[in-house]
This record gives structure tokens, sequence and C-alpha cells, in this order.
């Protein structure tokens, strides 16, 4: 329960409804998961700091489950925990974008909640939730709501949680196919993205998923890419697609992104890798293209 | 102003009262417990100076609001070698830094150690990809870290022949 002084409660809920309650006495307290984003803030003291509603221990918002053919995210589950084989074998991308998350002290701590709230356009499970079409379900004391992940992310650092609302998890689906992360950095480890990717295949429904990061204010899709290597593609004989369609799909990809100049790279560093990221993970998930 | 609240730090359980709602777990180690081992050197998670074990997790300590820790157990540097203090010596991560000449500043030193403790714990024999990987979120400007590589190894082995 919370423990008051001075007017400030740090409230460590122990279930969603304690959470949630939390929030509808404050609804300006700030949600405090992992910490890794929020800690940063408070440290350079870019935050005043007043409630605290602490979700790192509900039950509730922890680890996954799959539901039919979805799986369930709770909104605390770490970094740590989406690199597990367990995971990884049902949605790849997700752990490997998992596995580049900065060191395994922030990847103890991360969640993918937190990256998600904070709808940073670097973050790094954000495309590949795009690509997946991810539902959030957010929670308040009044009820819940689900809300696609195109709605939820709405400009840089910007969510369509109301005061009071938290995430409770994210559901995407299990698909038959492969699943590429790919992300562009200065150097290997601890690196924040200056431009990623996801693509994920359906085998079933027959469709090709791109979701692109860093490339724009919210986390974008590739559709005419998506629609023209589905089209190309060979999916009763599984012959790899041609260097032709490869290539076309890789500049309609590029030009999918809305890229911008900042300190980390110039937009057209960003498109390029892109650009190369695209042909990349085309040719992991289809194999060495054909003449 | 919070509190008071609980912390357990190297097994010994204290009462933290008067504190700041934002002050990070390291704030607290630092200039409340009189425990300045884990150093503060960025407090935005890139250094890993101020790596502790929070529960079974390797965490930046800077990253942890420390009120949010509450009830919750803390092994910081001070407690690795815990269990050899009544005879003096130091730990097996702590000596084999001490053989490799691992520390020069020593600034880094503290994160290391607790991030090599933690390695071995999960992989007894680490390949050179598993070292690398563990301890890629700890920053260390003086060695280049060839002597740091040559420690974790010289504290593999001492572990596994300890334990044999
Ligand atoms: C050194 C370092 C390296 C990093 N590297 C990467 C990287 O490579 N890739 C990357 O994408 N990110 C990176 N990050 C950023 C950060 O780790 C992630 O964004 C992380 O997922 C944040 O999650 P958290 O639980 O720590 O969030 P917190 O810091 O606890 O919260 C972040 C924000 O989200 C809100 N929030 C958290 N959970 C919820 C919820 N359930 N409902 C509503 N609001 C919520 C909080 O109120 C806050 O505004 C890095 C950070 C550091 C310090
Ligand atoms: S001081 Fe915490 S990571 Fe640098
Ligand atoms: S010994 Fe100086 S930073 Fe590592």
């Amino acid at each position: 329960m919370g423990r008051q002084h001075g007017g400030v409660t740090v409230t460590i809920a122990r279930t969603l409804n304690a959470a949630c309650e939390a929030l509808a006495a404050d609804p300006e307290a700030l949600v405090l998961a992992g910490g890794t984003d929020l800690m940063v803030e408070i440290n350079r003291g870019g935050r005043t700091v007043d409630d605290v509603v602490v979700i790192d221990r509900v039950p509730e918002l922890q680890g996954w489950h799959r539901e039919g053919d979805m799986l369930r995210l709770g909104a605390t589950l770490t970094y740590a925990e989406m690199a597990d084989p367990a995971f990884a074998s049902l949605v790849p991308a997700l752990a490997q974008a998992a596995r580049t998350v900065g060191s395994p002290q922030i990847r103890a701590a991360g969640t993918i909640g937190g990256n998600l709230a904070t709808a940073s356009p670097a973050g790094d499970t954000l495309p590949v939730l795009a690509a997946l079409d991810a539902e959030v379900e957010i929670r308040s004391h009044q009820g819940h709501r689900t809300v696609p992940l195109d709605e939820f992310v709405i400009g840089v650092k910007a969510n369509a949680l109301a005061p009071g609302e938290l995430i409770a998890a994210i559901r995407v689906p299990v698909l038959d196919g492969p699943q590429e992360f790919l992300k562009v950095g200065p150097r290997n480890a601890m690196v924040i993205s200056v431009a990623s990717m996801a693509l994920v295949v359906d085998r079933v429904g027959r469709t090709v998923r791109v979701g692109l990061g860093s490339v724009a204010p919210v986390p974008l899709r590739a559709i005419e890419a998506e629609v023209m290597i589905a089209a190309r593609l060979d999916w009763a004989g599984g012959r790899s697609p041609t260097i032709h369609d490869v290539e076309r799909f890789a500049e309609l990809v590029a030009d999918a992104t809305r890229p911008i100049d900042d300190h980390r790279g110039s937009a057209d560093y960003r498109r390029r890798s892109i650009e190369v990221l695209a042909r990349r993970a085309l040719i992991r998930a289809f194999g060495e293209p054909t003449p | 102003m919070t509190g008071p609240y609980g912390l357990t730090v190297n097994g010994h359980r204290h009462e933290i009262a008067d504190g700041w709602v934002g002050e990070s777990l390291l704030f607290v180690l630092r200039e409340r417990l009189g425990l300045p081992g884990s150093k503060n050197a960025c407090e935005e998670g890139e250094c890993g100076s101020c790596t502790v074990r929070l529960d079974d997790q390797l965490v930046c300590s800077c990253l942890v609001l420390a009120a949010a820790a509450a009830d919750r157990s803390v092994t910081t540097v001070e407690g690795l070698s815990a269990s050899h203090e009544a005879d003096g010596l130091l730990s097996d991560v702590q000596q084999a830094f001490v053989d490799a000449g691992a520390v020069q500043c020593g600034f880094c030193t503290p994160g290391l150690l607790m991030a090599v403790d933690d390695l071995l714990n999960h992989y007894p024999d680490p390949d050179d990809l598993t070292v690398r990987e563990a301890i890629s979120g700890n920053l260390c400007r003086c060695t280049g870290y060839g002597r740091i590589l040559d420690a974790v190894d010289r504290a593999a082995s001492a572990r596994r022949e300890a334990q044999t």
C-alpha cells in the first residue's frame, strides 16, 4: 500500500486493481515499471516527482501466455524474459529486438510496456509490434479498452493513454513464417537505433508485413512493399524471390520512410540504411535471390 | 519525502526515513547507508559502475527508484567478500582482478565485479562471446578490457576448482 509523507505517495501495487485505484486517486501519478526511461529523466532533474505508482510487483502485469493464436504479453514483461527461447520460438522478431536493447542490466529491468508508453521513435519493440498489428490493452479504474498499435503511438513520445490509465498487456499473433528484426547504430552494444526494421511473414494468410523504426515520428508500415512482395512470392513452391523483386521491395520499403536529420544520422543515411536492411531481411527470410 | 521503508542490503536490514521521493538506490546506498562501493559516473544506465544485484537480478542502481525497491534484497560489491571478511580475504572474482592487473583507476571495478560474479553464477565456464556480452553494460576507460577478460578466465577457473 501507499506510504505517505509530505503529501507524496509511493504506492507499490500488488494487484492490478490496486494500481488502477492508486491512479484513480491521483491520475497524474507517475507509473513506474523498470525505471530505465523514467529514472534517467528524474536523475537529470527533468521530472518533478509527485505520487508514484510502482507496477513491477503486479502479478497480472507480469510474464506472457498463449491465448489460442495470440500471445498476451504482460506490460512488465522484460527484455530478458523476451529473449527466452520458448518466447523466441513464438515471436522471433520480438525476441531479436529484445536482445539488441541496451545491456544485460537494462534488459533485466526494462519492460515492453515502458518501451511502448515512452513511444520514442527509436523504441526497438515498436516496429515489431507495428508489423505484428499488435493490440494494446489499456486499463483504468473505470474498465478497459483495446487500441490498435497505430492508434496508440500518436507522435514523438506521445501515446493515447488518458490520465488514470495504464497499459495492462499487449496482444500479438503467433504466425507461421519467418521473422526478422534488424537495426543500425554506431556500434554493437548499447545502441539507440538510427534505423530499424521488422519483417514478419504469415504463410497462412500469405502476407508479408514490414514495420519501420526511427524513420518517422511514429512506427510505420511499408504497405506498398508488403503488397508487392506478397504478390510475387512463390507461396506454394517456396522458390526464393528474384533479384529484381528483392530490389524493388527494398526500394518501396525505403520509399515508405519519412526520416529526419538529427544528431544520430541524416535523413539520407536513414533511408539508405532501411533499403539495405529491407534487402537483407527479405533474403534472410526467403533465401538468396534467383536471377 | 518518502518513507520510512525497509531495504535489506548485504544481508542487513535498514530502515530508510526521510528520503526524497525521487532518489535512486545508488544515492541511498552511497549517501545514506555509507556504502560507497557502488560508483556514480553517469546516472543514466550507460556505464554500469553502479551495478548491484536486486533480489536475483543484475541492475543499474542509478535506475532503481529507492522507495520502489522497498523490502527487496540488495547485494553490493561490499557484500561480495562478506563471507571471506573474517579472514580478510577477497572473493574469487576480486582476487582474480587483482592477480590479472585488471584494475587501473578502479572506477569501473565494483560494477564489473558484480557483473562477472553474476555471470559465473549462471555460466561456470563461459565462452568468449558470453563473457563479452555479460560485461557489455560495464564501461572501462582505462584498461582496454584485455586484463579484465583475463581476470574473468582466472575467476572462472578458480571457482570451478573450488567446486570440485
Ligand atoms: C542505457 C540504456 C540503454 C537503452 N537502450 C535501449 C535500446 O537499445 N532500445 C530501446 O528501445 N530502448 C532502450 N532504452 C530505453 C528503455 O530501456 C526502454 O524504453 C524500456 O523499455 C523502458 O521500460 P521501463 O519499464 O524501464 O520504463 P519506465 O522507465 O518504468 O517507464 C517509462 C515510461 O513509461 C511509462 N510506463 C511504464 N509502464 C507503463 C504501463 N504499463 N502503463 C502506462 N505507462 C507506463 C512510465 O510512466 C514512463 O513514462 C535504453 C535505456 C537505457 C538507460
Ligand atoms: S551510474 Fe548507473 S550506469 Fe552509470
Ligand atoms: S580501471 Fe579505470 S575505468 Fe576501468
